[in-house]
């Protein structure tokens, strides 16, 4: 098998020292093959923002970050200020959560759009010309009168397709979706989720989509990993883990989704997700497991193959055959 | 765009002539007369002293001394100073340089070195942004006549770079002359707008967009340059049109401090021998100094930030 596009190793990070020292990625692995859709799944703070913004080299000030992080079988965690800046213009670029905050308010829409090109050396007019027709790409209508504009006279939803046409200037292999569709309205969200399943098997680029939504995920995702606290709880086929959930969390998530046409209320995840910094020596969920053993507090469960998925669940041989 | 003028415009007249009344009324509140100062403090008779009173229409009510003044305002008449015995227009207009010089100056090394420092701060958080933080504590807390003599005591008599004294003629001796009362001047002001920048720079590079700029591969200063300095701006802006606007008073202790004859030093002098003309002529330039500044300054905030267009409706 070739190099896959993107390959988390053993991914570290820990936040800069002093007060707000503190680990937030525990030993994530993941990978992303060219043309594949990856959903990376987890509660706010679970790290999988962090572990997404790694892959363009953007930590946070003073973080430090162990592991490896591969595109194209090099490493963005080694790469020198001129790699990375290539890097980002041509090979990787993400679409982020809230527009309104990701556009410069006070520049213009073509500067936004333009503006990684003009950085890759692309001379102006032929930017503007390129602009104009990822913005149609995205279902922005007359385009060339939309470059003049500044980002307030767009809607949310609108915005993010400009913020998803900026991302595919430089023509990325692979695109990250930090939780794009979660500042916009529900009837938007739906539109943005299929621009980007569209252009995203269009260009056969590889892409992560992260998001607390995991029926989301499940829907557009090939494969799904959800994350815990830091670390990576469970991976497999999107089909795969709707059906048969292996990991407790992600079955207590799967139970929490309101379903239409069901008589069962939602049920909660009892308790509130912890972070890595206060998680205990051993599984992180243990607290709020309703499976949970003596031991699962003290013993950390080692990631392995259970029923075709990955699981870190000391207990994932007894569950699955329930 | 032309309403918003018209408005503009209608405002300052009528903060002109509020702030009139009240400067006109607030000298004439204030114990003395001219008429105890040009009589040097001999002792006249009662009719020697009419005689001078009715010379300057002081015997007249108030009302009718500021409708009087005010009309002669209007026609281009600002009186004349009972100290210098001349037309007040000429006073003024013979010390406007030296004080345009000197405010024109310290507003430069304020804008300079104030951003300078402040985008300093900002952008190299630890040693470097302590050490600004410290210096422009100093700076702000530093009085403009305590700069001064410590300036002198250096640059003048122990080093013997600037001179200490006068206005300098020529645009060499003008900038040599001007030197310390510029920086004794802008000093304080330096302080206060490299925190202020330091402040807007530090919001904007905690923003989203900040970030986003950074992911798509725009270099370092680049994306400083687009996207913290210019979205910072707007605060910066308007801090620095209030420094310059106050700078014009701010002068009287530099200008004094320094022997130099501007605007400041004619103030402070007539307040002193209650010369009300001079006092009203230049305190009205002050307040108009500062509505046009603030005039330009909101004219000039839509063009930093787009969502604050004067011209309702024509963002459709």
């Amino acid at each position: 098998m070739a190099a896959p596009l993107l390959d988390i190793e053993d991914l570290h990070v820990r936040l800069a020292a002093g007060r707000a020292a503190r680990p937030v990625v525990d030993g994530v692995s993941l990978h992303v093959a060219s043309g594949e859709t990856v959903g990376l799944v987890g509660e706010s703070g679970s790290g999988k923002s962090v572990t997404c913004r790694a892959v363009l080299g953007l930590l946070p000030r003073g973080a430090a970050a162990t592991g490896a992080v591969r595109v194209d079988g090099s490493d963005v965690l080694a790469m020198s200020a001129a790699r990375l800046r290539e890097l980002r213009r041509h090979h990787v670029a993400m679409v982020f959560q809230d527009p309104r905050a990701a556009v410069n308010p006070i520049r213009r829409i073509g500067d936004f759009v333009t503006e990684g090109m003009r950085a890759a050396g692309v001379p102006r007019e032929a930017a503007l010309g390129r602009a104009e027709d990822l913005l149609e790409s995205v279902g922005i209508r007359d385009p060339r009168t939309a470059l003049r504009r500044y980002p307030h006279e767009f809607s949310g939803g609108m915005l993010q397709r400009v913020v998803i046409a900026a991302a595919l200037a430089g023509e990325p292999r692979l695109l990250l979706a930090d939780e794009p569709t979660t500042a916009l309205d529900v009837t938007t969200q739906a539109e943005v989720v299929s621009i980007l399943a569209r252009l995203r098997a269009e260009r056969a680029m590889g892409m992560l989509f992260v998001t607390h939504d995991l029926e989301l995920a499940a829907a557009i995702c090939d494969r799904v990993y959800v994350m815990y606290a830091g670390r990576i709880v469970e991976a497999q086929s999107a089909d795969g883990l709707f059906a048969r959930p292996r990991h407790p969390y992600t079955a207590g998530l799967l139970g929490a989704t309101p379903r239409l046409g069901s008589e069962l209320p939602p049920r909660a995840v009892p308790g509130r997700p912890v972070s890595l910094a206060e998680a205990p020596a051993g599984c992180a969920f243990a607290a709020r497991c309703a499976h949970a053993l003596p031991r699962c507090a003290d013993e950390q469960p080692v990631q392995r193959e259970v029923g075709g998925a990955r699981v870190s669940c000391l207990r994932a041989e007894e569950t699955a055959d329930d | 765009m032309a309403g918003f003028l018209l408005r503009r415009a209608g405002g300052i007249l009528a903060t002109l002539l509020v702030t009139s009344l009240a400067v006109f009324g607030s000298v004439h509140l204030a114990p003395g007369d001219p008429a105890t100062f040009l009589l040097g403090g001999r002792s006249a008779s009662p009719e020697a002293v009419a005689a001078i009173e009715a010379q300057y229409h002081l015997d007249d009510p108030l009302p009718v001394q500021y409708v009087k003044w005010a009309g002669g305002v209007l026609t281009g008449d600002l009186g004349r100073s009972v100290q210098f015995r001349q037309d007040v227009a000429d006073l003024i207009l013979a010390r406007l340089p030296t004080t345009l010089w000197l405010v024109g100056y310290a507003a430069l090394l304020i804008v300079l070195v104030g951003l300078t420092l402040g985008a300093l701060a900002a952008l190299r958080p630890g040693a470097v942004d302590r050490l600004v933080l410290v210096g422009t504590g100093v700076a702000t807390a530093t009085p403009a006549f305590v700069a001064a003599i410590g300036l002198v005591s250096l640059f003048s008599v122990r080093l013997g770079w600037f001179p200490a004294f006068g206005n300098g003629s020529g645009l060499g001796g003008r900038i040599s002359h001007l030197t310390l009362p510029a920086v004794a001047l802008a000093l304080t002001f330096t302080g206060l707008l490299a925190r202020v920048t330091r402040a807007s720079m530090l919001e904007e590079l905690g923003r989203d967009h900040v970030e986003v700029a950074r992911s798509r591969g725009i270099p370092g200063s680049a994306v400083v340059r687009r996207h913290v300095l210019r979205n910072a701006l707007g605060p910066i802006t308007t801090v620095t049109g209030t420094v310059v606007a106050g700078l014009l008073v701010a002068t009287s202790i530099v200008e004094t401090a320094f022997g130099l004859s501007g605007i400041g030093q004619l103030l402070v002098g007539s307040v002193t021998v209650k010369d009300f003309p001079v006092v009203q002529a230049v305190s009205l330039l002050v307040v108009l100094a500062f509505a046009c500044v603030n005039l330009l300054v909101d004219l000039a905030h839509p063009l930093i930030d787009p969502r604050l267009s004067h011209a309702k409706g024509a963002a459709s």
